[in-house]
């Protein structure tokens, strides 16, 4: 299935400054893997050192949290977009 | 009864507009979504903004302007050199002043007929649900995480919206947590980014309009909440992306299992917020040098797909001898002056015997402006361990 990521702007350094990307797959998880494959850099940003998708990224088909889907084992459609949504508080600096 | 000078007599409720505020109001007045009606909404409605910087600028003058009867300012902050790119309530003369001093007069300036509460102070647990009660709608224009769980936590304890807005860089958010029925922020984002993980806390920087758009947005949503029209962005994060100036909206659901606004609540009181961020006690997950890594089972597979990958082998030429994936040899002590050799614009894996080397490799080529570089995560004895056991170990 023809899938569209979107990367948020905390994250399109390290996905080589792009800001959508697209993948054939079958599941949320799939694109997600491709994703990391592609862009190794994004991996610890998006997944905990056991594989589990961080507490503070949340994931989207489409409009809805894959929390309340069927999480990585979502199956997409063509033309779905998954997007990346990172917590941010601001311009802060720590 | 003892009348304590100072104190302003506010009277419970308004009933009526004057003369001067039915011109000044004309332009909601003469919408029938507003009217006399909404309009006395507004002078009736208690808005407390947390934080006057960026989000803050646009949030005060658009709430004062509207005739917000009673508009709660909190922030601790001096005006800064720095801030002017885009707090847009104080000009150059009030560098130096405490922002919530330069931000009063200001917006008393544009609207003499609003009461404006300054609390020159830094919000905590000890001092938000006291801060908090006196007002309707909270409003988040914070900068930090610690903060923002704060304000959502005495929201919720205290039964308050909180518009909440944020940015980073070119990217906003904006939704009404903790709307009757609603999500709170703890739904969304049930715990912080460990510090130094999220980029944006090293980054820094921002477009200064954005924090005016962003701020503006959360100025339309409480208005639309004091007046009880359209629909609120409760249950709804909106996204906007400045530079492909684009919206976009998901879904927040209600997370039933939430701790702070679930069905079996286990958070009743306000904890410590740095704590619960990993501030306090300099906590620190260790620096992570964003090295970009392959497994050897991945680069096989890429490999076999025929992907185009040049692969790098930083080894020394006797160790090449042993045994070599064909990779293209150059000693990592070699690297600097040859590095020339290598094209930029292909994807190159990096390997040495156990992945040690070769993380300097990729390092050093990352800071030389490579981008398309990943380092083979355990060399050439994971290979041999995952991909090609005839590979001998050494």
């Amino acid at each position: 299935m023809a899938v569209k990521l979107e990367i948020p702007t905390a994250l399109r350094q390290f996905a080589g400054k792009q800001s959508t990307v697209e993948f054939n797959a079958a599941t949320v998880g799939d694109a997600l893997k491709q994703l990391t494959g592609t862009y190794a850099d994004l991996r610890k940003h998006l997944y905990t050192e056991d594989g589990r998708i961080r507490s503070f990224v949340n994931i989207y088909l489409n409009d809805e949290d894959i929390r309340y889907l069927e999480k990585e084992n979502t199956p997409t459609k063509d033309g779905d977009t998954i997007s990346i949504v990172p917590s941010i508080a601001g311009g802060a600096k720590s | 009864m003892p009348i304590i000078t100072g104190t302003p007599a506010v009277p419970d409720t308004r009933r009526t507009l004057s003369k001067d505020e039915i011109l000044r109001y004309s332009r909601h007045l003469i919408m029938p979504e507003v009217g006399m009606e909404g309009q006395l909404k507004l002078a009736n409605a208690k808005v407390l903004m947390i934080g006057a910087g960026g989000l803050g600028a646009p949030l005060g003058l658009y709430l004062a302007a509207a005739g917000v009867g009673r508009l709660g300012v909190v922030d601790f902050d001096v005006v800064d050199f720095t801030n002017l790119q885009r707090q847009v309530t104080f000009s150059t003369s009030d560098v130096g002043r405490p922002k919530i001093q330069a931000a009063k007069e200001r917006l008393a300036g544009m609207n003499p007929s609003i009461r404006i509460d300054t609390f020159e102070t830094r919000l905590t647990s000890s001092n938000a649900l006291d801060l908090f009660r006196d007002y309707d709608i909270i409003i988040d224009g914070t900068d930090n995480f610690p903060t923002r769980y704060l304000v959502n936590d005495s929201c919720v304890l205290l039964g308050k919206p909180n518009v909440y807005g944020s940015i980073f860089r070119f990217e906003g958010q904006i939704t009404v947590f903790n709307y009757p029925g609603g999500p709170c922020y703890r739904c969304l984002y049930p715990e912080p980014p460990p510090p130094g993980l999220v980029p944006s806390c090293a980054e820094g920087g921002v477009l200064g309009v954005l924090p005016g758009i962003v701020g503006a947005l959360q100025a339309m949503e409480t208005i639309k909440l004091i007046l009880g029209i359209g629909e609120p962005l409760a249950g709804r994060l909106l996204l906007f992306d400045a530079l492909g100036m684009r919206f976009r909206e998901l879904r927040l659901r209600k997370n039933p299992s939430c701790p702070v606004c679930g069905e079996h609540r286990t958070i009743h009181e306000l904890i410590d917020y740095e704590e619960f961020c990993g501030i306090r006690g300099e906590e620190h997950i260790p620096v992570t040098t964003g090295i970009p890594e392959i497994t050897p089972t991945e680069l096989k597979a890429r490999l076999d797909r025929g992907d185009d990958i040049f692969i790098l082998d930083v080894r020394e030429p006797h160790e090449f001898q042993i045994c070599h994936l064909n990779g293209y040899l150059i000693p990592l002590g070699d690297l600097p002056k040859r590095a020339g050799e290598l094209d930029s614009s292909r994807e190159i894996v990096a390997h040495c015997r156990s992945g040690k080397r070769s993380a300097d490799a990729v390092q050093f080529l990352r800071q030389a402006g490579f981008r398309k570089i990943w380092n083979l995560r355990g060399g050439i004895l994971a290979w041999s361990d995952e991909v090609d056991p005839s590979v001998p170990k050494y």
